[in-house]
């Protein structure tokens, strides 16, 4: 182990940063993208079905292909896996935006448009602060899928913890193996643990006694 | 006219939920719609405020078009009460009630005054701004959601059946406070209920809607003496009915006219002649236009006699009085449990018509029993009591005359 660290460390510092680097981009991307596109869905009268099946398909293609569909258009390198893990990380939070905004409770919706409250007013003030804990667990879904999947992004080139895994499948090496799944786990677990602060820290407070 | 509503419509898929809905509305009133589930008072109300919009017809609001405004400024200067109080839990109950002060941009120290002003007007202790809406029981969440319709001053209050689910008490209570409100504040009121009962008491007329159509729109003792037809006479229940009838009588037409006055500018030497003039020990005082300002008996000007000059300086100015158009059943409980000799009879503007003596309260009882004994059988003569209390809208006051 202590040999381990002594002979690879460095680069599993380099690889782990590249892993964070990838999955970060791709979580945040999908962040941005999937929050707004989730609420707007909800405004929709008419296909937001159709947008969250589209999105369910996109989920159901198989991370390698997806990854391997992005070398023709992006070539190789982290660009390609970016955009794919971009993707895959949309529908969880796609669909978790959208069920927990719907899930507010319309009496408060109507309260919130009845004091004269704009749509754009409602949704920061209202609707946002009440669907965060369901738009958080979205998150960490996708933040756990795509925290996982950057590992395969090394097959095209990526870089990140994937490529220990990969070495270590070739040469039949435990210890690489080892050496990069578990930084992967563990990179999973903190990150999850993380955004479990951060929902409770962004989940308004009903009640005045604090704990 | 305040607010007019002409042949308003509004369709669902080719089913009108309301069908040529016709109304004015003059300031200061308080219009309840009633009428059966799914007859249309929602819908009719959340037009007022844009929150629907109708397939046809016109709203006027202070003379403006109410479809050509922008609704979002319009729901703002337009108090509106949920069916489910609708409380924000996650904002504080101070953030709650100054909602629409906040969306109007007014200052933090306005805020914060009128979050004070609003909680003492629910006689809520300060402290209970800080706390959150899970905090509250449900009638004190009900009174926050009626104040957070006042707070931004707004002239008119939509409140669609804001007592819905709460005990009979409770329920009572917060409707004297919604009643006290809107006299003492002069808002207008477009209530929505399910119970005759709160129409009854709150509504200066009534809207009877039935399958999106108006079926009657009247005062609550006008309903109840001219139902329009069977339906109003069924939501409005026959022992209501049987209730109202005696109590048609109003103070009006069994006081004496004959009250004796006098002005305070007078000297007491005055008074007593006066009194002797007209054999009475007891005159009421009114200014040079007739209004009531208290009275004089015989033993102040006795005791006082020697000390004071001007009936200004003897007279008592609390001074219990009735109105006129006030119905006599609720009238005469309010007499005899004072124990007051005689009652003066004012008229709207306060001033002076006649009065109330105890030798006609034996013409009243008389009528009332006989009343009653006319129109039902006389078992449940106690009970039969009660109901008449809810159904008049006599007004006694008393107070600093
Ligand atoms: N969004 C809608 N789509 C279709 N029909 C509707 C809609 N909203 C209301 N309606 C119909 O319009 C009619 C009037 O409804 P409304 O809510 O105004 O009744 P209401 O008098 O307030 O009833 P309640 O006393 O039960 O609250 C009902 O028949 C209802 O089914
Ligand atoms: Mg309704």
């Amino acid at each position: 182990m202590i040999n381990f660290i002594q002979q690879y460390g460095g680069q599993l510092l380099y690889k782990l940063w590249q892993h964070i680097y990838i999955s970060g981009i791709s979580l945040g991307l999908g962040i941005l993208v999937a929050v707004p596109l989730g609420i707007l869905l909800t405004r929709m009268k008419h296909g937001s079905g159709v947008i969250i099946e589209i999105a369910s398909v996109l989920q159901t293609v198989p991370a390698l292909a997806l990854l391997a569909m992005m070398i023709p258009i992006f070539g190789i390198g982290a660009l390609p896996a970016i955009v794919a893990l971009f993707i895959y990380s949309l529908l969880p939070i796609l669909r978790n935006t959208y069920l927990g905004i719907q899930g507010v409770d319309p009496s408060l919706k109507d309260a919130a448009k009845g004091m004269g409250m704009t749509n754009f007013q409602s949704i920061i003030k209202v609707e946002l602060p009440m669907a965060v804990p369901v738009i958080m667990s979205g998150i960490r879904l996708s933040a756990t899928y795509v925290i996982a999947w950057t590992a395969l992004a090394s097959y095209i080139g990526a870089g990140g913890l994937g490529d220990f895994i990969f070495n270590g499948l070739n040469l039949y090496r435990t210890d690489l193996i080892l050496g990069g799944s578990i930084p992967v786990i563990l990179l999973a677990l903190l990150v999850d643990w993380l955004l479990g602060k951060l929902e409770v820290w962004l989940t308004p407070t009903t009640t005045s006694a604090r704990a | 006219m305040f607010l007019e509503m002409k042949h308003l419509s509004k369709v669902y898929g080719g089913k009108k939920a309301v069908d040529d809905f016709n109304l004015d509305v003059k300031k200061g009133e308080f219009i309840c719609f009633i009428g059966t589930s799914g007859s249309g008072k929602t819908t009719t109300m959340r037009m007022i405020n844009r929150m629907l919009n109708p397939s046809s017809g016109s709203i006027k609001l202070e003379g403006k078009d109410v479809l050509k405004a922008d609704p979002v400024k319009l729901r703002r200067r337009i108090g509106y009460v949920i069916q489910n109080v609708g409380l924000m839990p996650h904002m504080t109950i101070r953030d709650n009630i100054t909602l629409v002060p906040k969306l109007l941009k007014w200052s933090d120290e306005k805020k914060n005054e009128r979050a004070k002003e609003m909680i003492k007007m629910v006689e809520l202790p300060e402290e209970y701004l800080d706390r959150y809406p899970s905090e509250l029981s449900g009638g004190q969440q009900q009174r926050i959601g009626v104040v957070r319709a006042l707070a931004a001053d707004q002239d008119l209050i939509l409140m669609d059946e804001p007592f819905g689910a709460l005990d009979p008490i409770t329920r009572e209570s917060l409707q004297d406070f919604v009643q006290d409100l809107q006299q003492r504040l002069g808002k207008t009121v477009i209530f929505v209920t399910h119970d005759m009962d709160e129409a009854l008491k709150l509504a200066t007329r009534i809207v009877v809607m039935s399958h999106g159509k108006v079926i009657q729109v009247a005062t609550p003792d006008e309903i109840l003496r001219h139902p329009a037809n069977e339906f109003v006479e069924n939501l409005i229940g026959k022992d209501r009915l049987i209730q109202a009838r005696p109590s048609i009588t109003t103070v009006g037409q069994v006081m004496y006219n004959n009250a004796v006055s006098i002005t305070p500018g007078r000297s007491l030497k005055e008074a007593l002649k006066l009194m002797h003039e007209k054999r009475v020990d007891t005159l009421l005082v009114t200014d040079d236009s007739g209004i009531l300002k208290g009275y004089v008996d015989i033993e102040q000007i006795d005791y006082n006699y020697n000390t004071a000059t001007s009936v200004d300086d003897v007279m008592t100015r609390k001074v219990f009085y009735v109105y006129e158009n006030s119905i006599i059943r609720d009238t005469v409980e309010k007499i005899l449990k004072r124990g007051y000799k005689n009652v003066p009879v004012v008229d709207e503007n306060k001033k002076l018509v006649g009065i109330v003596t105890r030798a006609s309260l034996v013409d009243i009882v008389y009528d009332a029993l006989w009343g009653e004994a006319d129109t039902s059988t006389n078992e449940d003569s106690t009970k039969d009591n009660k109901g008449k209390d809810k159904v008049t809208s006599a007004k006694a006051g008393d107070g600093q005359a």
